[in-house]
């Protein structure tokens, strides 16, 4: 197998020690991950507890149909991830290519939901700053706004670099660079993406479902 | 493990070249992705910036000589201490024994060619410097005065510094933190040599290991929480913000979240670092191998659970700080743990006194120092009295310098031969040992008498029955400074002159001394198979031992 040696590097001894090496990795950058998100999540935490009827008022703002459909397609890609790094592991760059693409596309369906929901906020004048529109009975209402755009930002930023790695992926399927043997770097791509959507599986309830049951 | 055909001894001719002679380009080191090259790569890079941040120093020292502010202006003063603060902390002791040593010699010590990545070894050092040169160009267009700590609002809206961009600086020189961290516990998980179990390894190894944990879990706490205040400078409007109801005291319990167990970045490698120089030079097995090593993941671990010792007194609720006091105490435990295992070492052994073993004892009394007195500011009625006075000042000091930097040092002096293949000047460093420790001492002693008595810290002016102290400092720093001079002399001297070193010039056990010096491109000509205990430096007492088990 010409293609598997080609892709020991020359430090290691064996394609399994790499391929222990990079997922060991990877579940380490994730751990990194959790903790620059946690300050966020940290933040949100307390002041949801501090600005309790605030943050039940502002969070009315925040449109329930973007937020769910955005759910919808995040999840949906992560099947298709899934499919994708299957498809790899069996040497099938056809399919990978093809899965990939899809996820890509779904990846860019959030983003234009994204885009349009803060278009949104933008016309009702919900962003934090000179503009900014106080809420009445909602005080802090502008510490939830700013937080919903940071966490979501910071979140779209992510969305935004697995359509990058995605798209190298699918570019080195389509070169068939992988087979059976290797093709870790599709199944560490498809952690990544799971990790991407994940954090959106926390931020969706905080910030559409968690006030709207009174 | 697996293996068990001897590899073929290679013929002479076959022999690699080593590190240093693979290629003399500029390009050759740029872009190598050597770990012993990356190795010395940061010991450049941090040396440059510890000049920086020692000559922000000694501009500090000399205004403290007399009572009132005659040298700079208290906003020049301001902007002193934040550059020798933000420098020393990120750009020199935090990357220093792990970014260097670490590099160089964690490899080698487990019996692999490289760490696992070596390609992101190379960007960690490229993000350094480009944090590095950003947090320069903040300096040199005007500075920042907002203390290493930038507390906001001050931080986010009042000050009229540079601030965004030094905290870039320090953002960026974080995912150099985090590269690092990562690539070294990957390595120490997959990349060991056959037969080196985890209990075999050296206690370097160990060490690197809990502070890796660290680098890799509480970095990313600290850039979320300086991105955080750049957006509120940029925006005008954030979560610290008190104008809209924000809480600035959340600032600073992300911001020690991470600033605590980076105390412990900088004095776990240093404790890597003793624990292989103290059985070396007492020709002994270190004591309690288990026990140091425990001690050092219980660092780590509780290292993170004691942050609020450094709020006593910023609002935090009383219960609180009365949490963090009790876990501040037992987090002197493990660290108790280390100084007697190797005290017990020392402890009839054969003693002998070169360079690098006084820098390890210098170490363990400093350290033992710094650390009881870190005691007295864990507890909550102490800490009232002494917060934000030169008793605090003292302390870390001790902790840093009288910690990291006396390791750092001998760490260098004991590897140096490795390194170069040429050994040190034994007599100019044995005085250079002691000039630093007696410079040491008589810059910071006087510091925790100043402090207690009142004198509180970051003011270029102060009362005049405080002058005393500060002269002693003053003279001390210039003691201290002859102290890092001489060896910064003698060692380059010695790259040329010093007498060629032996693969092992120590007799130390240990993987990276069974290669020649300096070390081949792929470290070993064949894969070191481990069978033994680490640090085997008394076979006597080990057959003593299996006589007393048969009896
Ligand atoms: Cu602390």
């Amino acid at each position: 197998m010409p293609e598997t040696k080609r892709a020991l590097a020359e430090h290691f001894e064996t394609l399994e020690q790499q391929h222990q090496a990079a997922w060991l990795g990877m579940w380490t950058f994730l751990a990194t991950e959790i903790m620059f998100f946690s300050g966020l999540f940290m933040g949100y935490i307390i002041y949801r507890h501090t600005y309790f009827q605030s943050f039940e008022i502002a969070s009315r703002h925040t449109n329930i149909i973007y937020g769910t459909v955005n759910t919808a397609i995040l999840l949906t890609s992560s099947l298709t991830m899934a499919l994708g790094v299957h498809a790899a592991q069996e040497g099938r760059n056809k399919a990978v290519v093809r899965y990939i693409l899809i996820t890509i596309l779904f990846a860019a369906a959030f983003m234009v939901v994204k885009g349009a929901e803060y278009y949104e906020h933008f016309k009702n004048h919900e962003i934090p700053g000179q503009a900014f529109h106080p809420i009445p009975q909602a005080p802090q209402a502008v510490i939830f706004f700013y937080l919903y755009f940071a966490m979501t930002g910071l979140h779209a930023v992510h969305v935004m670099v697995g359509i990058g790695v995605l798209s190298v992926m699918a570019w080195l399927a389509a070169r068939q660079r992988f087979d059976r043997v290797y093709n870790t770097p599709v199944e560490l791509a498809g952690l990544y993406w799971h990790f991407v959507d994940i954090v959106w599986i926390f931020l969706y309830p905080l910030i559409y479902l968690i006030d709207r049951h009174t | 493990m697996n293996e068990t055909e001897a590899v073929p001894v290679p013929a002479p001719a076959e022999v690699e070249e080593n590190y240093l002679s693979a290629g003399h380009t500029v390009r050759s080191w740029l872009l190598t992705t050597d770990h012993k090259r990356i190795g010395l790569l940061y010991l450049f890079s941090i040396i440059f910036f510890f000049a920086i941040a020692a000559v922000a120093a000694a501009i500090m020292r000399l205004e403290l000589l007399t009572p009132p502010g005659d040298l700079v202006l208290s906003a020049t003063y301001n902007k002193l201490f934040t550059l020798h603060g933000v420098i020393m902390v990120w750009f020199f002791l935090i990357p220093s024994i792990p970014n260097v040593l670490g590099n160089f010699l964690i490899p080698m010590m487990i019996g692999a060619r490289d760490v696992a990545f070596p390609k992101l070894n190379l960007l960690s050092w490229y993000l350094f410097m480009a944090g590095g040169l950003l947090a320069l160009h903040a300096i040199i267009v005007g500075g920042v005065d907002t203390g290493w700590t930038f507390y906001t609002p001050y931080s986010s809206r009042y000050s009229n510094t540079h601030t965004v961009e030094m905290a870039l600086g320090i953002f960026l020189s974080g995912f150099a933190s985090i590269l690092t961290g990562l690539n070294f516990i990957i390595t120490v998980h997959e990349m060991r040599a056959p037969g080196l179990t985890w209990f075999r390894l050296p206690l370097f190894i160990w060490s690197h290991y809990a502070t890796s944990l660290i680098l890799v879990l509480a970095t990313p706490v600290l850039a979320i929480t300086l991105l955080l205040m750049m957006l509120e400078r940029i925006w005008g409007l954030g979560i610290f913000d008190p104008r809209l109801g924000g809480d600035p005291v959340l600032f600073q319990h992300l911001f020690w979240f991470y600033s605590h167990p980076a105390v412990y970045i900088m004095i776990l490698p240093s404790m890597a670092v003793v624990s292989e120089l103290i059985p070396c030079f007492s020709r002994k097995r270190i004591f309690g191998y288990k026990f140091i090593a425990f001690a050092s993941m219980a660092i780590a671990v509780l290292g993170f659970v004691v942050w609020g010792h450094h709020m006593f007194v910023s609002g935090q609720s009383v219960y609180a700080g009365m949490i963090f006091s009790i876990l501040s105490f037992i987090v002197a435990i493990p660290s108790g743990i280390k100084v007697f295992n190797w005290t017990a070492t020392l402890h009839r052994g054969s003693i002998s006194f070169e360079t690098p073993m006084l820098y390890a004892l210098g170490f363990i009394g400093l350290f033992s120092l710094g650390g009881l007195t870190g005691l007295f500011l864990a507890a909550l009625a102490v800490d009232v009295h002494v917060t934000d006075t030169y008793f605090v000042v003292a302390h870390f000091h001790y902790i840093m310098v009288g910690g990291t930097v006396l390791a750092f040092m001998g760490g260098i002096h004991f590897w140096w031969p490795k390194i170069t293949g040429r050994m040190y000047p034994e007599k100019l460093g044995q005085l250079a040992a002691l000039v630093t420790f007696i410079g040491f001492n008589l810059t910071f002693f006087p510091q925790f008498v100043m402090g207690y008595l009142g004198m509180p810290r970051r003011y270029h002016a102060y009362a005049p029955e405080f002058q005393i102290y500060h002269v002693l400092s003053t003279a001390g720093a210039t003691i201290l400074g002859v102290g890092y001079l001489l060896p910064v002399i003698y060692l380059l001297w010695s790259l040329r002159h010093g007498k060629k070193a032996g693969a092992n010039p120590w007799g130390a056990t240990g993987l990276e001394w069974q290669t020649p010096s300096p070390p081949p491109v792929h470290n070993f000509a064949e894969v070191p198979r481990v069978t033994g205990e680490p640090y085997d430096y008394s076979p006597q007492e080990e057959e003593k031992k299996a006589e007393d088990d048969h009896a």
